[in-house]
Parts: C-alpha cells; sequence; structure tokens
C-alpha cells in the first residue's frame, strides 16, 4: 500500500518506537501507585517523556507538561477549562472539529464566537484578529496548520497580538508538533495542544498539552492521581491536576522514543523530505486537466498535506478508486473541518487529501501523480 | 524483618517531584531511593525519597535549590 493519509495519523513508526511500546508491555507497572520496581520505572519512564517533550516545545519545567489520549482531548481541556460563560473567544475558520465544537458548546453555555475568516487560498485574514478584540474577549484559539489545506499560521505573530492584548493564546499543533519547530515562550503560547500519533510518529492514544506556568485550568476529569488520596477534591498541583486516571503508560514509552528518533534525524531534515515530497506532487499534478488544489502552494511553509479534486467528481468516489484500483491511501470527504470547506466551497464535493511522511519515497509519489492523471483522464472521457 | 533506622525523608506533592529528586540524587551520586511514605508522615504523594542521615546536607540542598518541589524534610524510622 503507499500510504498518503499521515495527516490523518502516520502509518509507519520508527522501530525504536514500535520497540519501546512492547518492551513498556512487558515491563512497566503503574506510575505513581506504589514503589515497586515497577511502578517505579514507569514513573520514570513518564517523567523522562516528560521532560524530553518539555525540551521539544521549550517548555521550563516539565510538570507543566501534561499528557493527555489526544489533540480533542487537550483542546477540551483547555477550551472548558478556561472559556467561562460571557467571555468572548476569537477563533477561525481553518479548525478542526475539536477546537470547533468545544467552542460551540461554549458559545451554548453563554460565551461568545468570533470565528476569523480566510482568502480564496485559505490563508488566515490574520488582520482581522485584532479588529475583532473586545472588552471582553478571554482567548485566541487558533491551529498552527490546517488539516485540509495545509496552509500554516504564524503562531509567533498572532502571540504577540495576544500578548499585547493580555489574551490567553491557545494552539492547537495537531498537524505541526513534529516537523515544525515550536517554541513556547518564544512563540507566546499560554496552552500548546499536541497529539502524538501524526508527525510526532508516536502511537495513537497519546498527546498532550504543555500549559504556561501559573495558568490554573479547571479540570475536566477528576479522579485517582496516587496522591493525596484523602482528600475530597483532586489535587491542583501540576501535572496531576489535569491527569486523573492511570496515564497511556505504554504509548508514552512509544512517544518518548519517537521524540528522540525526531531529535536524531533532525526536525529539519524530516521537515525539508516531506517538503520535498509535497512539492514534488504538488508539481506533478497541478496541470492535469480537470485538478482543482486549494490550498497556498506558494508559500515558504506549510504542512506536507494536499488536498484536490478532479471536476466536480464526488472525492469519495476518487478516494475509493485510489484505493481499490491503485492501492494508495487518502481521504475524501470533509475531513472534520466544516467552516474550512464552508471557505473553499467545497461542502458538496468534499476534497481528496493526499498527506506525506518522512517515510514516502518519492516513487510512491510518482505513482500517485500517475494515478491522479489516469483518473483525471477517465473522468474527462466520460463527461 | 528489614531493620528499620532513622533516615532522611522527603516528601512530594506529586509523583513527577519525587522522579525527579530521584533523577538528581543519582546523578549526584547521593546514597537512597524511593520508598512508599512511612505512615507516620502525611504526604500527597505515596511515594519519597529516603536517604541515610549521613545524606541528609546534600539532599536538603537540592530541596533548598527550589527547583524541584518538595513538601517536607523529616527524619523518621524508614
Amino acid at each position: 500500500m503507499i500510504y498518503l493519509d499521515n495527516a490523518a495519523t502516520s502509518r509507519r513508526k520508527p522501530q525504536e518506537v514500535i520497540d519501546a511500546v512492547v518492551f513498556a508491555m512487558t515491563s512497566l507497572g503503574n506510575a505513581g501507585r506504589g514503589t515497586t520496581e515497577a511502578a517505579l520505572d514507569a514513573a520514570r519512564t513518564i517523567y523522562g517523556a516528560r521532560d524530553k517533550i518539555a525540551g521539544f516545545f521549550g517548555v521550563k519545567n516539565p510538570k507543566q507538561v501534561v499528557f493527555t489520549a489526544n489533540s480533542t482531548e487537550s483542546l477540551n481541556i483547555a477550551i472548558h477549562g478556561l472559556i467561562k460563560p460571557g467571555d468572548h473567544v476569537i477563533s477561525s475558520v481553518m479548525e478542526h472539529n475539536s477546537v470547533l465544537r468545544p467552542l460551540y458548546e461554549r458559545e451554548e453555555a453563554g460565551a461568545e464566537l468570533t470565528l476569523i475568516e480566510c482568502d480564496g487560498k485559505g490563508r488566515l485574514l490574520t488582520d482581522d484578529i485584532e479588529k475583532n478584540i473586545r472588552d471582553n474577549t478571554r482567548a485566541i484559539v487558533l491551529t498552527h496548520g490546517s488539516n485540509l489545506t495545509g496552509n500554516v499560521n504564524d503562531i509567533e505573530a498572532v502571540g504577540r497580538i495576544a500578548k499585547a492584548h493580555g489574551l490567553l493564546f491557545i494552539v492547537d499543533a495537531s498537524q505541526t508538533a513534529g516537523v515544525l519547530p515550536i517554541d513556547v515562550e518564544k512563540m507566546n503560547i499560554d496552552v500548546l495542544c499536541f497529539t502524538g500519533h501524526k508527525s510526532l510518529l508516536g502511537p495513537q492514544g497519546t498527546g498532550g498539552m504543555c500549559v504556561r506556568e501559573g495558568l490554573e485550568i479547571e479540570p475536566l476529569k477528576r479522579g485517582g492521581s496516587g496522591v493525596d488520596t484523602y482528600n475530597r477534591h483532586h489535587p491542583s498541583e501540576m501535572p496531576t491536576a489535569l491527569e486523573a486516571g492511570t496515564l497511556n503508560g505504554h504509548g508514552i514509552a512509544g512517544l518518548s522514543a519517537a521524540i528522540d528518533f525526531i531529535e536524531k534525524t533532525g526536525i529539519d531534515e524530516i521537515r525539508e523530505k516531506e517538503q520535498n515530497l509535497m512539492k514534488r506532487f504538488v508539481e506533478g499534478v497541478r496541470d492535469i486537466p480537470g485538478v482543482k488544489l486549494y490550498g497556498d502552494f506558494d508559500a515558504e511553509v506549510r504542512c506536507p498535506v494536499v488536498a484536490l479534486n478532479i471536476g466536480n467528481a464526488d472525492s469519495s468516489e476518487i478516494s475509493d478508486i485510489l484505493s481499490m484500483d491503485y492501492d494508495i491511501a487518502t481521504r475524501p470527504g470533509a475531513h472534520c473541518a466544516p467552516e474550512m470547506h464552508e471557505s473553499l466551497g467545497t461542502v458538496d464535493q468534499g476534497a481528496v487529501r493526499f498527506s506525506m511522511s518522512y517515510f514516502n519515497t518519492g516513487e510512491e509519489i510518482d505513482a500517485a501523480i500517475r494515478a491522479v492523471r489516469e483518473i483525471s483522464e477517465e473522468f474527462s472521457e466520460e463527461n | 524483618m528489614r531493620k528499620k533506622e532513622i533516615k532522611t525523608v522527603v516528601t512530594f506533592h506529586v509523583t513527577a517531584d519525587a522522579i525527579a529528586f530521584e533523577k538528581r540524587c543519582k546523578e549526584l551520586g547521593i546514597e537512597g531511593r524511593l520508598i512508599p511514605v512511612p505512615r507516620v508522615l502525611s504526604a500527597g504523594c505515596g511515594m519519597a525519597w529516603a536517604s541515610p542521615l549521613s545524606e541528609e546536607e546534600r539532599v536538603r540542598a537540592i530541596a533548598e535549590a527550589g527547583d524541584i518541589e518538595t513538601e517536607g524534610i523529616w527524619q523518621c524510622e524508614a
């Protein structure tokens, strides 16, 4: 199979990640639950991963790194825990439903919401952010990179706006963590939400959030913590405050090995290879008659994501042909990004998304280009 | 049964601090290990760092450096 659905999850993981998970599953106990060697090994593994992630994202204190199941959980914790009725939030049409749905829930609870629009190429109208700040604006919630167009937002610039106006800045780094450098201090990010199973090359069920020191977030879950058992309330100390229940120690061991792999390989090397694969694909398909691309392909920095359509064909049909006739995995439909599809005018058709990873090859990209060309020719003959 | 002796015991609010403290002690070659919190002490986190009294000065120095949060430092049988 030629797997080009890495924006959904990176299918191929480094062998070190698999080995780390297997080792963890055959050796670790439960972190923070007693002091047997098995329990301590789990606690050490998790602390080691916390420390690495802190270094990876420029977080000074590893205790401000919280483990969750994925970006969705992180975003729910951040949005639900920080946005209260009466608060105004600025977000964008580029967001995934893991941002939009928690925000819509907050809106129904009495918060106010403004979504910043994009231009025809799916680029955020960043100048509109400042214009929409109100007296009661509490936060800006923004994706670092669109999971549909691959367009990347200038997080550092938006971070400066947030800082200048005293607003919280919550960033969804689902598509960028592991491939674009992120420094929470430099970018003035209050809460960075990331997932482990995409560009970080870790197992599914891993993810987390980096929370600015001193920022208290009301927890979404309360429960076992291994500490302060006789307190009727969940402990307020970080990271335990936001980590009720047994952590995914096995997965976190894999995520830790994944970070090692990225640091050993070099994030710049990984990004360059992915960008080259993406550019090769774009150059190969952009002039095929009937092919329409969505996004800004002249941008210097973008995610290795290419969404396209062929004529007026249903994206689901194209993706199914790619899968059944060419064994190429892509993602059709709406990609959990309803507002972005509205903005691009692709609600009915959806789009076929090709997304590359470090482990794809130039030959695979060329095969995908040939497939798009053949399908496009077939459709033009039919019409 | 293992003979108990008076030790320097450090307690913590959360597991992350206990593990960070263990890591620091090991880096500095300080003798000791993580133990379940003795019942005479009331602590948030269920694990505590225990060192021989001879290491107390070095253990206190880590706690006083302030970058790893501790709940308290005690002397008790462990």
